[in-house]
């Protein structure tokens, strides 16, 4: 066996033991009667040896990966996507060494399992490393920011659940409406990598000929059936579905293609869930934090953000402007994902302030770190996706 | 206002809301709060004590917290607002200026990148306005710190060890009850070996650790503000150099904004991954992507002027190194880098042509002729010679009969020869170009004909100096040092008093982590046998929750 | 008490004045100088003229400095450069009438081939000594941009006057005039 293919089998076994884990949590989360600091049960302790195994498996295959590539697997989106799961459970048994909530992992598990399945619908193969990403500070810088994001990532985990905690979910209110609005968006991944894996799946390919916006003539290949199509396209391949709506050339249809069947897959897949269940999705995960206690998990959601925030702070942007002095020959220069970085900055240093300075604690600060995390998520996604910049290397 | 003078005699700065020697709250709102407000030791805030002329409203606003995180907030928001169409600089248009920018916001993005140029967010981040936020930042940074950090400093300088019991019962960590004679000695005893620092009065001790946490924010901000100063000079000229050098292979160039200094490219190469041999693993990506580069590279030879040359004198050059300029290695000397930026391929150097009989078709030899530094004469077999009479680099017409060139650059080479054989000895006039030949005087015997063409590489290189590297160097170390001092490390504080009658009053108090101020009481009460403790907030929201419940 | 209390919170405003007027100073300063950026050329009028060396068609080599006492019409030039080409004849001219009077005119070429210079030179029958910068250094030392650009330097060897663009006669003879030794 390669030293690749070892790498890929060390993420299968990575991605079920987090996948069992998940369940064991459950249980132990469900025998937790008193919620407080020190309440591991057995079911707490064999959920967290499995994590433990699960993250090992992770690690494992970064290494491998490592030697498979001779450099560190942080160089596109599928490696730093994958990167990003694993530092996400790293952070979480951080802090479940800390504090041993069970709770937590029940939250965190699944997120990265999401994620971790969301970067496998990248391509995967290893590939070299363009002239700009030829530097230790690749190793240096990405590991510092993705190891910083696993673990301000804790911080959203800790406010979800003490947001499904206090949040009424008996009473219309905007609360619950955005609580929902945050499973019904998990949910959205799940459509995502549906619909990825069974396009994937089938084999679908669908070639278009383009004029994109600088006015060249450019062909793309379309792995889903094309809703959407690219500015002034022509059908190169024969008896495939005919675009519905053909878009200016700014927006990539294919992109938005992609998103919608992401979209109306993961829409479905939610209604079956509330029509099965016959309640929202934060309704059926409530009995499962009845007895968390609130200020430990506001103490977990404060302190992950004051362990990341430094690490954040020298990776995104210290490392980063070092670098970037390096490669580029100027510290900073606007690029959409430093710019993000310094918005990442921005709101963590407005949450510590707000923290501080003005007492938001318990639930306004839950919030905030839920926002916190899907800044980090636009900056990962979005900036990487949809607006290009010197960062897009996906 | 007035000065405060607490119950137990001290007389407090306008402002207080805790006494600064006993702990007593001064303020009615603080006295009816179940827990004190520990935030700044309960000191005035410099600020709010004076708001009388316009100077102390302005100071008051920057001082403010909320005031702060609305710059950061309006900073993020402004920043993001900045990334939804690309700025300025990552536009690409054939010709730079404002009309063509402008023309390429409104073709490419339509009405909306129409307004967005017209509202200047092309170029956010240099606007006026987004570098008034930034200085006003750097306002509230300065003057919320000074305005904390002078009383917080003061107050735990001057902290006393017995505290009113008002303050002790009103701490979070808080616990009442008997506990045998060498209860003190003991915690004493036990708190020095958990690293606290144990000052003793009478009949009670505070314990302290990590006092230093409370001024990393302070630092972290000291660090801040530095770096925006730097980045402040760097606005000012002559701070950093910028400025973009292309140089083809062979030729040596004097280095722009730095004077006596010249570079020789040697080579310019372009490498690209084979998916082959070494880079076997990566067969299948090469294949799905098509090409991927491994390598840009310019090797040059670093020139510098000898002590008294001048600039312009050739043979006084001292070579200092020869080095290749890679991605990611620029080429470093006396405070300069130079980068390996950009490159463009194959432009023309040499061109080869055969003087032939138009007729027969033979060859009466092969000449070169250097693009860059071409000859006059070229002498063939037979005695036939060819002069070049003019060279048009880049051909761009004719005016009034004269060819023009546009560039100094051989983009579109053409010459004006004339060519002299056994059997033309008059000479044949002839204006070649690529793929054309103009025979003004009627038609020739002989032709130029072009045989082949030898090319060269030229390499993009920007070349930086920036003197304020080290100032936001520094600044980004302090910053760093601040942050980790202040949210690694925490400030505990133990108050513990032995009453008249025996009985122990203890008080916790911590920054953060409370989960670890906790074990070490826990610590220390199994040791000396301390009164039971409670953690007041949680008894407070437990409480709550009791009553919520019942209510339902 | 009263006086103390009053000289104290004068302190204070003055102060605060004094911090408020530094920051917002900076800020000024600051955005100034980003409104500026663009426009700061490296050598000014009044400066010394930078000092170099350059040989010329002939192989003769000139050095600034050798005419300090005339004054030197230093016109940068390529053969490209359509306006270079048209105010030739016209300093030619001019060199003829001045150069007895010490003014010398250096015709500084940007980094190209002999032939090319030569031709032009002949073709436009040039007497003033035309010398070539093949590495672009006097052109980074006087930091010239545009061609054509024309630097007066007067008999004291500072610089009196930069021309950027093309000049007519009567422009090249007044500046001739104005760098004449007295």
């Amino acid at each position: 066996m390669t030293l690749a293919a070892m790498s890929s089998n060390f993420l299968y076994a990575a991605f079920i033991c987090y996948l069992i884990a998940t369940f064991v949590f459950g249980g132990a989360v469900k025998g937790n009667k008193t919620g407080t600091y020190n309440s591991e049960s057995r079911w707490g302790k064999t959920a967290f040896i499995i994590t433990i195994i699960g993250f090992l498996a992770n690690l494992a295959y970064f290494f491998t990966r490592w030697g498979a590539t001779g450099h560190a697997p942080l160089s596109n989106m599928f490696e730093f996507t994958t990167a990003f799961g694993m530092t996400l459970v790293g952070g979480f048994l951080v802090l479940y060494f800390l504090y041993k909530t069970p709770v937590l992992g029940m939250v965190v598990l699944p997120v990265a399992l999401l994620i971790i399945a969301f970067a496998s619908m990248f391509p995967s193969e290893v590939s070299p490393l363009i002239p700009a990403l030829q530097s230790n500070w690749l190793a240096i810088h990405v590991s510092t920011v993705v190891i910083a994001e696993g673990i301000l990532a804790i911080s959203a985990a800790a406010g979800l659940v003490y947001l499904l905690k206090v949040v009424d979910l008996t009473k219309k209110s905007k609360q619950r409406f955005w609580l929902e609005a945050i499973m019904y968006s998990l949910v959205l991944v799940v459509g995502f990598v549906a619909a990825s894996t069974y396009f994937t799946v089938t084999d679908y390919e669908a070639n278009f000929a383009y004029v994109d916006k600088e006015g060249l003539d450019k062909e793309i290949a379309y792995k889903m059936p094309p809703i959407f199509g690219m500015n002034e396209y022509e059908a190169l391949s024969e008896g495939k579905m005919t675009p519905l709506v053909e878009m200016p050339a700014i927006v990539n249809a294919s992109k938005l293609t992609t998103v919608t069947w992401s979209v109306i897959l993961g829409t479905i897949i939610y209604w079956l869930i509330r029509l099965v269940a016959r309640k929202r999705i934060s309704a059926l995960l409530k009995p499962f934090v009845k007895n968390v206690n609130l200020n430990l998990m506001d103490e977990i959601g404060y302190r992950a953000v004051i362990i990341g925030f430094p690490l954040f702070s020298l990776g995104a942007l210290i490392f980063a402007m070092i670098w970037a002095q390096i490669a580029w020959s100027r510290f900073w220069g606007w690029d959409p994902k430093e710019v993000w970085a310094l918005i990442t900055w921005l709101f963590y240093a407005a949450y510590l302030h707000l923290r501080l300075g003005k007492g938001w604690h318990g639930e306004k600060s839950a919030w905030l770190g839920v926002i916190g995390f899907t800044i980090i998520l636009f900056n990962l996604v979005a900036v990487n996706l949809i607006i290009a910049g010197l960062h897009s290397y996906a | 206002m007035e000065k405060k003078q607490c119950q137990c005699g001290h007389v407090n700065p306008p402002g207080t809301i805790l006494c600064e020697s006993c702990g007593r709250s001064l303020t009615e709102k603080e006295q009816n709060s179940k827990l004190v407000d520990m935030r700044y030791e309960g000191t005035a805030r410099r600020s709010q004590t004076y708001n009388k002329s316009i100077i102390d409203k302005v100071w008051n606003f920057f001082s403010s917290v909320k005031v702060g995180i609305g710059i950061i907030v309006a900073l993020l928001v402004a920043a993001a607002v900045g990334t939804i169409l690309p700025q300025e600089q990552y536009v690409q248009v054939p010709v730079r200026n404002e009309a063509t920018i402008k023309a390429y916001y409104s073709d490419v993005y339509g009405e909306v990148g129409r307004i967005y140029h017209y509202l200047g967010f092309h170029d956010l981040y240099s606007s006026f306005w987004f570098i008034i936020l930034v200085g006003m930042l750097a306002i509230s940074l300065i003057i919320a710190s000074l305005d904390r950090f002078v009383p917080l400093y003061r107050s735990l300088k001057n902290q006393r060890v017995l505290r009113h019991e008002s303050f002790m019962n009103k701490q979070r960590i808080y616990g009442k009850g008997q506990a045998p004679e060498d209860v003190l000695e003991k915690a004493e005893t036990k708190l020095k070996e958990l690293k606290y620092n144990v000052t003793l009065d009478k009949n009670g001790l505070l314990a302290e650790k990590g006092r230093f946490s409370r001024w990393g924010p302070y630092v972290n901000h000291i660090g801040l503000i530095i770096f925006l100063f730097g980045v402040m000079l760097r606005m000012m000229p002559g701070f950093y150099v910028d400025e973009t050098l292309w140089i083809r292979e062979g030729e040596t160039r004097a280095i722009p904004e730095a004077p006596g200094y010249a570079l020789e490219s040697k080579k310019f190469q372009l490498e690209t991954y084979t998916g082959e041999e070494k880079d076997g693993a990566f067969s299948e990506a090469v294949d799905r992507v098509g090409s991927v580069v491994k390598n840009y590279q310019t090797d040059i030879v670093l020139y510098k002027k000898a002590e008294d040359g001048l600039p312009g004198e050739m043979e006084n050059m001292e070579e200092v190194k020869e080095y290749p300029i890679r991605v990611n290695q620029p080429l470093k000397f006396d405070g300069f880098a130079v980068y390996q930026m950009d490159y463009k391929q194959n432009e023309l150097k040499a061109m080869n042509f055969a003087l032939t009989n138009k007729e027969s078709g033979d060859s009466l030899g092969e000449l070169t002729i250097d693009l860059i530094n071409p000859e006059k004469f070229y002498e063939l077999e037979n005695g036939a010679t060819v002069e070049l009479k003019g060279y048009y680099p880049d051909f761009s017409g004719f005016e009034n009969g004269e060819p023009q060139t546009a560039t100094p650059l051989p983009n579109n080479p053409g010459f004006l020869v004339e060519m002299t054989t056994p059997e033309t000895p008059k000479g044949e006039t002839s204006f070649i170009l690529i793929r054309n030949t103009i025979e003004p005087f009627g038609e020739n015997q002989f032709k130029l004909e072009f045989q082949s063409a030898e090319t060269r590489n030229v390499s993009g290189l920007t070349v930086r100096k920036d003197k304020t590297l080290p100032i936001l160097g520094l600044g980004g170390l302090i910053f760093m040092i601040g942050v980790a001092q202040g949210m690694y490390f925490n400030h505990r504080r133990f108050w513990i008093q032995q009453k008249a009658n025996g009985e122990i009053v203890l008080a916790g108090h911590t920054n953060k982590n409370w989960f670890a101020l906790k074990k070490d009481l826990d610590q220390v009460s199994e040791f000396a046998s301390l009164p039971a403790y409670s953690d007041q907030q949680e008894d407070i929201e437990m409480r709550m929750k009791k009553e919520g419940e019942e209510a339902l | 008490m009263n006086e103390k209390k009053k000289s104290k919170k004068k302190n204070r405003v003055i102060m605060r004045s004094v911090i408020l007027f530094l920051l917002i100073a900076a800020i000024g300063y600051t955005l100034y100088n980003n409104a500026t950026a663009e426009d700061v050329s490296v050598l000014k009028v009044g400066d010394q003229a930078p000092d170099f060396k350059l040989v010329d068609l002939e192989g003769e080599s000139h050095q600034l400095s050798d005419y300090k006492g005339q004054g030197v019409f230093l016109n940068f030039w390529g053969t490209w450069c359509k306006p270079c080409a048209k105010e030739m004849p016209a300093m030619d001219r001019q060199y003829e009438a001045f150069k007895d009077q010490g003014v010398q005119v250096l015709a500084v070429n940007i980094a190209q081939s002999d032939f090319e210079v030569q031709s032009f030179a002949d073709q436009y029958k040039l007497s003033f000594p035309v010398v070539i910068d093949k590495t672009k250094s006097v052109m980074t030392a006087y930091n010239i941009i545009p061609l054509p650009t024309t630097v007066l330097v007067n008999p004291d060897g500072e610089i009196q006057r930069i021309i950027t663009g093309e000049m007519t006669e009567q422009d090249i003879e007044g500046f001739m005039e104005e760098i004449k030794p007295q």
